[in-house]
């Protein structure tokens, strides 16, 4: 490798020797091109053409009203496919019809990345696999039918407790056994350098165009800016823009799950330690000998025991914060934005906006949030009608 | 203690190689897991390969995942793990080489890790995650420790890197036949007579080959390439989850496997 991806002593390439010539080939063919005039002239018009970027920037009034100070919605909800992911599948993918490859895979949790790259997929008529945990297969059926329509076949994993980090577990092990003709298009700003890079690089024009829109649109950079944080894609893409402006908070929140003073949840920088998982040195939910703990969330997305590299990073400087927000405020966030707004959000996005709920009272009124809305919630409709039900 | 050096010597005036089974320590059950290792010693195992089990062992496939299930089901820990090691080598002066995940090494502590499993009788770790790139997390410790080091090479390997893989590796070099995860397979890859005799080329160091070595017959292929030692890991872990419900079968299984596959060679 020619760099050792590292985020202070977080990050790096712990992979069996048999990846490492296909993570030397993806790095130096990230270099070759994502500076190319004719690979960011190409992604430029997919990405506004076929994605729907820019994405707007939202003044939320009454969702303002209700929380006592102003809040901004970066609404990545809108974009095709319903969530932030088509940033990175779309440039990933491109990347790969640039190296010659023609076949894709890929992990996913809630579906909303294996969604997204199963529509790349078609896009460039790729050949694309998506493992997927069976108990998230189940939990969101809606995405799974939707893969499969787009010509995706998906994969359902067993093992472990049928979430995201069983289907990175086999998304690596078919890798390994097809390195020479098959592109691993990874989900989130996490796993073996070069992903975390990688991933933050096509999710950066969220906070690129986040820190223009609240230039153009008050006059002023926010005073913080929010978002979920599972494996950590949506926040690094809109933490990226606005890291250097010191005066800007940084507030990532994780999922809180059931408890997470009971040890059921998935807060890895909240309550997590640090060890080596999925090619990375990072957060981890683990028992003291080191065993990978199981995770638990209402989000499917965030369902995740290890979390970016870079985030790990940024924790313990002390640039951002992190926080974690449990199911059930998740749930009253999820209604109270839908209430006020009319916007839907996916469960990931509502642990944002609880952190927005808890800060109510305690903010003054001239506080201005943005918050990363990095997907839509119709895939949830039948998890909150299940928790929360309406009646008739 | 008994060296990977004594070993390969020995067997090269025999003009034979070496026969290394893989257990996952404490499959089924610790008690069962002990009778297993020394039933594949008194069938002629020169080196024993043995797995502590990890969560998550993205390098493995269905059989050894369903291996280290089963071990972390009866409860094997790390203060286990060294009492089984100890218990062996009281049993026979086999030399042992561990497989590891990145992750239990890192959380006991790497140096205390190599240290307290060099005086329980290990010879070597080899640690599935972690390539050359990093060997300085590890190489250090080991060497501190009087452990010799092992180190992967795979069919897509570059040949300046398998110079390098060389360089550190003490113990043997762990050549892996195929591209993929640990698996019985039916036919042996044919690229592995090329790699062999490349890496015969490129060190003196031990090569010995696993993953997929399924049948005396791929055993035999392997020695006539070249090979010092040869590995097999998921062809008896098979057998173990074959006969779970039948203990003295499952250890009549593997010594008739193990005896074939030993004379063969």
């Amino acid at each position: 490798m020619k760099y050792k991806g590292r985020f202070g002593d977080y990050g790096g390439f712990y992979v069996p020797e048999v990846l490492i010539p296909v993570l030397e080939e993806l790095e130096e063919a990230f270099y070759r091109f994502y500076e190319d005039r004719q690979f960011t002239t190409e992604l430029a018009e997919l990405s506004k053409e076929y994605s729907g970027r820019p994405s707007p920037l939202y003044y939320a009034k009454r969702f303002s009203e209700y929380v006592g100070f102003k809040v901004y919605i970066k609404r990545e909800d809108l974009l095709h496919g319903g969530a932030h992911k088509i940033n990175n599948t779309l440039g990933q993918g491109l990347l790969a019809k640039y190296m010659g490859k023609t076949k894709l895979i890929a992990e996913t949790g809630a579906g909303q990345h294996g969604l997204a790259t199963a529509m790349i997929g078609a896009l460039f008529g790729m050949e694309t696999k998506i493992f997927m945990g069976v108990i998230d297969i189940e939990r969101q059926s809606v995405n799974v039918h939707k893969m499969k329509l787009c010509g995706a076949e998906v994969i359902g994993v067993e093992g472990g407790t049928g979430t995201l980090k069983d289907a990175i577990n086999d998304a690596l092990r078919y890798w390994t056994a097809h390195v020479t003709d098959t592109f691993y298009l990874f989900g989130s700003a996490c796993g073996p350098h070069p992903y975390p890079t990688i991933v933050k690089h096509f999710q950066s024009c969220i906070g690129i165009e986040a820190r223009q829109q609240c230039l153009n649109q008050l006059g002023r950079l926010p005073d913080m800016v929010v978002a979920c944080v599972g494996g950590g894609s949506n926040a690094i893409g809109i933490f990226s823009g606005f890291v250097d402006d010191k005066d800007v908070r940084l507030v990532g929140v994780e999922a809180g799950g059931r408890s997470v003073s009971a040890g059921r949840h998935a807060a890895t920088l909240v309550a997590g330690k640090v060890g080596i998982l999925h090619g990375a040195k990072a957060y981890l939910l683990q028992d003291a000998e080191g065993q990978i703990h199981d995770t638990e969330s209402v989000s499917a997305g965030l369902d995740y025991p290890s979390v970016g590299p870079e985030h790990c990073l940024l924790k313990d400087t002390k640039r951002a914060e992190y926080v974690a927000a449990e199911d059930d405020k998740v749930l009253d966030a999820f209604g109270i934005l839908t209430k006020s707004e009319g916007i839907l959000p996916a469960l990931e996005s509502s642990h944002a906006l609880a952190y927005l709920i808890s800060q109510k009272g305690k903010l003054n009124a001239e506080t201005i949030a943005v918050v990363n809305l990095s997907g839509r919630g119709d895939k949830d409709v039948s998890i909150v009608e299940k928790c929360r039900p309406m009646g008739n | 203690m008994k060296t990977y050096k004594q070993v390969f010597s020995e067997l090269k005036e025999q003009n034979r190689m070496a026969l290394i089974p893989f257990f996952v320590i404490g499959d089924p059950d610790f008690d069962t897991s002990l009778a297993i290792v020394k039933t594949a010693i008194d069938a002629g195992a020169d080196i024993l390969e043995l797995g502590i089990p990890f969560s998550d062992p993205i390098a493995d496939g269905p059989t050894i995942q369903k291996a280290d299930i089963r071990a972390m089901k009866s409860g094997i820990n790390m203060k286990k793990a060294l009492e089984f090691i100890r218990i062996i080598k009281e049993y026979r002066d086999v030399p042992i080489g561990l497989l590891m995940y990145y992750n239990l090494v890192y959380q006991y502590g790497t140096e205390k890790f190599f240290s307290d499993f060099h005086k329980a009788g290990v010879n070597s770790v080899l640690v599935a995650d972690l390539s050359i790139d990093d060997a300085d997390e590890i190489v250090g410790p080991a060497r501190s420790a009087g452990l010799d080091t092992v180190f992967m090479v795979t069919p897509v390997t570059k040949t300046e890197r398998m110079e390098r893989i060389a360089s550190i590796t003490t113990g043997f070099i762990y050549t892996v036949s195929v591209l993929g995860v640990t698996g019985s397979r039916d036919k042996l890859s044919n690229t592995v007579d090329g790699l062999i005799s490349k890496l015969k080329k490129l060190t003196n160091v031990p090569v010995c080959v696993g993953f997929g070595i399924s049948k005396a017959e791929h055993a035999v292929t392997v020695a006539q390439a070249g090979a010092d030692g040869v590995i097999i890991g998921s062809k008896i872990v098979g057998l173990i989850e074959n006969n779970l419900d039948n203990p003295d079968k499952m250890l009549s299984d593997i010594s008739a496997f193990l005896t074939e596959v030993k004379s063969a060679i």
